[in-house]
């Protein structure tokens, strides 16, 4: 570390942080609290993607970091916050797993991620190529969340983690995707909430709750 | 080694026995005023022991040896401990006989006679307070480990002053790893010492207390040292903390005898922020349920484990 500048030390500070904030989505079980983090994610990837444009000079990953913003730190949590209101579904039930376990299970997928980022680490030839198995492991992580939990709403939060971590793995791998692929994506993903906001209210009059357990059974039982 | 060493060394041990319940006695004015109480006087711990040595002490019939014998052991090993940490001084004629493993291994072994010592007697109280010592001491202690293994890996060197005299060469750069390691640390410190959101100190509640259950049965000048000890131990966790996280001040090899005139006062200073600092964190969260303690060392042991991790991945 010792010779680094500065915005690399920031970087990498903030791919740190990025890591950390997967983990601290792991562990909660209040919804509201999980997307005040997801808040705090979008936050810090746009940090990180400013840092870089600053450091490369790359123009178009000023307009992304403004489209991060303005998706995943505003109008995202906005959305989901209303969501919850309406639903009102304010913790998830006990997950899957308990917390502790999930947690090895998560530093196990962690040791995974870095290992196999070091190949492609030594081939990329930007200079954020250290942060590519951080990307990996928040995408991991997030794949991790929606399996460990039975409410609709969260495993949505772990989807939308995952799309963090994808970009963030393209930011560190080759600077940022075309733009065409990134306004691509951010229509994706809102588009996504939308419909899955529809979704929820859909199973909750079905089963009377969102919890995703209701859907494994494919007969009706009378 | 020089003589200036030696007394390095030597003040360093008898400053920590010393000062020790002075820490503990500002970290409760600290917490009084937070919490708008009238603060108790900054000497109240001297004084305390001060009467607990003049009693006479009461034992119980069917204490083994063993029971007497704990306070010194567990006492001797603080102060030992004490003489390895590198609080003021980097060059240190003691050091070379332990590192920061055989450190946590004396904590351990601290922990071992005190919790023998309780369950000595038999009473329902002492035991249960042993055991969940254990319970919080298995958990902490790979965090521990998990935590100096970060600095370890950044200087190369598992003894304290040589990973003490890196950190402050000030040579390094901001650390992610470093950052997670330090939070851990903080973890583990409030769980080893019997602070509150694990333990709480002003209390002998039975459903709650760990460190009070296991010295229920001592009295006097047994209970004196037990109590002193247990300073010592915040004070010898504290200066653990500094040698890992915040080395500035510290007497290094290259500044010679003259160093040995600030760090003293950089350690008082760093002392006082530190109490007040924890004083804020005990006042700002409650007590944990026993039931959750493994979770909330479990986070230690997982951030420190992240810095590790983090620090391999962007260090290289």
């Amino acid at each position: 570390m010792a010779h680094l500048p500065l915005g690399q030390q920031l970087l990498d500070s903030c791919a740190a942080l990025l890591l950390l904030l997967s983990f601290a989505m792991l562990s909660q079980r209040r919804v509201v609290t999980l997307v005040n983090l997801y808040a705090v994610q979008g936050a810090v990837l746009a940090a990180a993607t400013l840092l870089l444009a600053w450091r490369t000079g790359e123009t178009h990953l000023y307009i992304s970091a403004a489209l991060t913003v303005g998706l995943k730190v505003v109008l995202l949590p906005w959305l989901l916050y209303r969501l919850i209101r309406k639903l009102e579904v304010y913790r998830d039930t006990e997950p899957l797993f308990n917390v502790s376990g999930t947690m090895l299970v998560g530093l196990v997928i962690v040791v995974f991620a870095f290992s196999l980022a070091q190949p492609i680490t030594r081939l990329a030839s930007t200079a954020t190529r250290s942060s590519i198995g951080i990307a990996i492991a928040v995408v991991l992580l997030s794949f991790l969340m929606m399996i460990t939990r039975r409410k609709a709403i969260s495993q949505v939060m772990g989807f939308l983690s995952m799309e963090n971590g994808v970009l963030f793995g393209a930011m560190s791998a080759s600077y940022g995707m075309p733009m065409v692929v990134e306004l691509g994506i951010a229509l994706d993903v809102l588009v996504a909430v939308l419909v899955l906001g529809v979704f929820f209210f859909q199973i909750r009059e079905r089963f009377d709750s969102l919890d995703l357990h209701h859907l494994e059974s494919l007969k009706e039982r009378e | 080694m020089s003589a200036i060493d030696w007394i390095t060394q030597v003040l360093e041990v008898v400053a920590a026995v010393a000062a020790a319940p002075a820490l503990l006695g500002w970290l409760n004015q600290c917490r009084a005023w937070l919490q708008n109480r009238r603060a108790p006087s900054l000497w109240l711990p001297y004084r305390n022991l001060h009467k607990l040595f003049r009693k006479e002490a009461v034992i119980a019939e069917n204490a083994s040896p063993l029971f007497r014998i704990a306070p010194y052991v567990v006492f001797g090993t603080m102060g030992l401990a004490a003489g390895i940490i590198p609080s003021m001084g980097t060059q240190l004629p003691l050091v070379g006989s332990a590192d920061a493993i055989a450190l946590v291994g004396l904590f351990a072994a601290a922990r071992m006679f005190m919790t023998l010592a309780a369950m000595d007697v038999g009473t329902a109280f002492g035991t249960m307070g042993a055991r969940r010592e254990m319970m919080v001491g298995f958990l902490a202690e790979p965090a521990l480990l998990m935590v100096i293994f970060v600095a370890s890996q950044i200087s190369s060197s598992t003894a304290l002053p040589v990973i003490t005299e890196h950190l402050a060469s000030g040579r390094l750069g901001l650390s992610p790893g470093l950052a997670f390691s330090a939070v851990a640390f903080i973890l583990v410190l409030l769980a080893e010492n019997a602070r509150i959101p694990v333990d709480n100190p002003a209390t002998h509640l039975e459903l709650t207390m760990i460190h009070e259950a296991m010295v229920l049965e001592y009295s006097a000048r047994h209970l004196a040292l037990m109590e002193w000890a247990a300073q010592l131990k915040l004070f010898n966790y504290i200066c653990i903390g500094f040698a890992l996280f915040f080395p500035w001040g510290v007497a290094t090899a290259h500044i010679g005898p003259v160093g040995l005139v600030v760090a003293i006062p950089a350690l008082a200073i760093k002392l006082a922020v530190a109490g007040a600092g924890l004083a804020v964190i005990e006042t700002l969260s409650a007590k944990l349920r026993v039931m959750r303690i493994p979770e909330f060392l479990g986070t230690a042991f997982l951030l420190a484990v992240l810095g590790l991790l983090v620090h391999v991945l962007l260090g290289t």
